[in-house]
């Protein structure tokens, strides 16, 4: 068969509009998800796992008919753990991919970066990270677990467990600082003393004045809110003096990106935590979910704290959407406001609607064996940090990051 | 009193972690006058060579005294036969060759172990002094800070090959002319370089987080302890370790850690301003 390039054009180019043509059809029908997260870099050891939730939950949507019948597309940007880049990316999500909603910052500094933006754009945004608290906005919706939900509970048993003298060590910035603050309150509140606190830049890595300084101190409880790989040579270090057999230690960061994995057993038993999600939760929605990720991703070691919150927060605007009927920015938030449920992995996460913030189980837990070990659960506690300080039913135009003042 | 104990080990103890993360660098930049900035990375694969051989079931002194030298010192020889030696005398190309070499280190490890943060534990149980436990792979870290500066100074000093290698360092037309072939004993000091960093990365493994971009905390501080060393590169190691590790120290017990850092910048700085051409170019002149 021969063709001339007349043909051969034609050809080609009824073939390219042809299949085209299906593609851009259904596009138009198709909801548009954003996602904005760290999946290379510094902090992928946070974002990758959250990505496989993500598309582990959006699959699932797809597969089971899509949201009021419409299927669901990934927009997902990778910023690389580089802050200037979180800008950029908001900017072209909601401005040329328009897209309906957006999940995804994972530090603050990154949650703050973009926050404007999408309540300028008027897109939806969905923060699922657990933080210091404090965020007042109507267009965003937070569903990790705050200070007070985790260092209310956390607290008090350590310090049953332990004693009343404290020595409090936490990352150097915003997270670390006001984390610190509540964690004096509440040993306060327990009839505790805090003998001292002590903040770290992100990258310091010895810790050996600092244990001896601890001794000398000679508290009974240590509470660690420490940030990072650098961070992870302190448990390291201190069981290398032996102090893990000496001093209990509590801590409110170790375990979110899987560190109990990291550190050995012998390093890291006992130490105790308290968060909405365990791998050891032996809830039907857990053994289901650990089974997915399996199927999806070989095994299921690599889901956290943060990857199941994520998923969390894309069930419930998912919920979100169906109850509203459309992907409409006003109608969703209002379907969301009358406080939806969902039950996932780490149990039931109800939103509140005065402060956007989640309602949500936190269980108090050991580690033993590289493993979080469930000692004791508080169901659907309430976050009233936020609530003290935020109320969107009565301000609803509020855009501020609140700080627990004392 | 047990304190004053504690204190005196924790002193020691970052005099020798200073002078340790520096040896590599003080040989590979005091002999050779290459500015390796991938230092921090041969460090960092140190620590991952020592890491995987221990979870390959091989015996961890072998892991960390052995294997890291070995694997990279190798990798040192490698990258000083296919970049280095192409840049000698060339201080401002050799900086940015080995700066994309230190990208390249970080990347490739990235790829093979991905960027998470591993470790091992040490091998050693903590020590009672009195009411206090110390860190009983202090110890060990001091003792192998030792052993190396001897090491170091017995081959230069007193061994043939060391007396070549100076020579070298000093006049290379000369040891050339006497029938020494430079290019061979700049590529053995490498690999000698080399080797000692990844020993550092290696002992220092069990007490870090270690991650591919590690390497990064290490390189300013050896940095700071090479050049306000001096041109010796033995007794500038020392002292320099000296005067830093007594000063951060002091701040850290007496304020904070974060002061203690500040304090040893702070020192440095002044250092500088006073001996501009390190401790050495001044004090113990002509010594190693």
């Amino acid at each position: 068969m021969t063709m001339d390039r007349r043909q051969f054009l034609t050809a080609t180019a009824a073939i390219a509009g042809a299949s085209m043509l299906p593609f851009s059809v259904g596009a138009a029908d198709n909801i548009k998800f954003g996602s904005i997260m760290d999946t290379s870099g510094g902090f992928d050891a946070y974002g990758k796992p959250m990505d496989m939730a993500m598309r582990l939950a959006i699959d699932e949507i797809n597969a089971n008919g899509g949201l009021n019948g419409s299927q669901i597309d990934i927009n997902a940007y990778d910023t690389q753990s580089d802050m200037a880049l979180y800008t950029q990316y908001a900017q072209q999500l909601t401005r040329q991919d328009e897209v309906d909603v957006v999940h995804g910052g994972i530090l603050s500094a990154s949650r703050e970066a973009i926050r404007q933006i999408m309540r300028k754009s008027k897109t939806l945004y969905f923060y699922n990270v657990l933080y210091e608290g404090g965020v007042c906005d109507r267009n965003i919706f937070i569903n990790g677990v705050t200070p007070a939900q985790q260092v209310e509970v956390l607290i008090p048993y350590a310090m049953k467990k332990a004693g009343k003298k404290v020595y409090v060590l936490a990352a150097d910035y915003n997270y670390g600082q006001i984390t610190a603050k509540w964690i004096e309150k509440y040993i306060a509140d327990n009839g505790g003393e805090t003998v001292a606190v002590d903040f770290f830049p992100l990258d310091v890595s010895d810790f050996g004045s600092t244990i001896a300084k601890i001794q000398a101190a000679d508290p009974d409880l240590i509470v660690a809110s420490l940030v990072g790989g650098a961070h992870l040579s302190f448990f390291r270090q201190w069981a290398a003096a032996g102090m893990n057999k000496k001093i209990p230690m509590a801590s409110t960061t170790l375990g979110v990106g899987n560190e109990h994995k990291v550190l050995t057993a012998e390093e890291g038993d006992g130490i105790m935590v308290a968060y909405n999600y365990s791998q050891e939760l032996e809830t039907p929605e857990n053994i289901a979910f650990k089974k997915k990720w399996a199927d999806a991703y070989g095994d299921a070691n690599s889901i956290h704290e943060i990857a199941v919150s994520h998923y969390q927060g894309i069930l419930t605007w998912a919920e979100g959407v169906r109850q509203a009927g459309s992907t409409n920015r006003d109608d969703v938030l209002s379907a969301l406001e009358t406080g939806i449920s969902i039950t996932g992995p780490g149990g039931v996460v109800t939103v509140d609607p005065k402060t956007h913030h989640a309602v949500l189980d936190v269980h108090i837990m050991e580690f033993e064996g590289q493993k979080m070990k469930v000692i004791e659960t508080f169901t659907q506690r309430q976050p009233i940090d936020t609530q003290a300080v935020c109320d969107l039913a009565a301000n609803p135009d509020d855009n501020t990051q609140y700080e627990i003042k004392f | 009193m047990d304190l004053a104990a504690v204190i005196v080990v924790e002193t020691v103890y970052v005099i020798a972690s200073l002078v340790l993360i520096s040896a590599g660098l003080a040989i590979v930049f005091g002999m050779m006058k290459v500015i390796n900035l991938a230092h921090g990375e041969f460090m960092m694969m140190g620590g991952y060579a020592a890491i995987t051989a221990v979870n390959l079931g091989i015996n961890i002194y072998v892991a960390i005294l052995v294997i890291a030298p070995l694997v990279v010192g190798v990798i040192g020889l490698i990258v000083e036969r296919l970049v280095i030696r192409h840049l000698y005398g060339r201080l401002v190309d050799t900086m940015l060759a080995t700066w994309g070499l230190s990208l390249f280190f970080v990347g490739i490890v990235t790829m093979i172990f991905g960027n998470t943060t591993t470790g091992i534990s040490t091998p050693i149980a903590g020590i009672t002094v009195g009411n206090y436990q110390i860190n009983g792979y202090n110890f060990f870290i001091i003792v192998v800070t030792i052993l190396l500066v001897l090491a170091i100074y017995l081959v230069l000093k007193s061994t043939r090959l060391g007396l070549i290698a100076r020579g070298t360092m000093q006049r290379s037309d000369m040891a050339s002319a006497l029938g020494y072939s430079p290019d061979r004993i700049y590529m053995a000091t490498f690999f000698v370089g080399s080797a000692v960093s990844g020993l550092a990365g290696a002992v220092l493994a069990p007490l870090v987080g270690l991650g591919p971009s590690s390497g990064g905390a290490y390189i300013a501080k050896a940095f700071i302890t090479v050049i306000a060393g001096g041109p010796s590169v033995i007794a500038g190691l020392i002292s320099s370790g000296t005067v830093f590790g007594i000063v951060n120290q002091f701040f850290t017990f007496a304020m904070s850690p974060v002061i203690g850092e500040v304090a040893l910048l702070v020192c440095a700085v002044i250092l500088l301003r006073l001996l501009p051409q390190g401790i050495t170019a001044r004090f113990f002149k002509g010594k190693m």
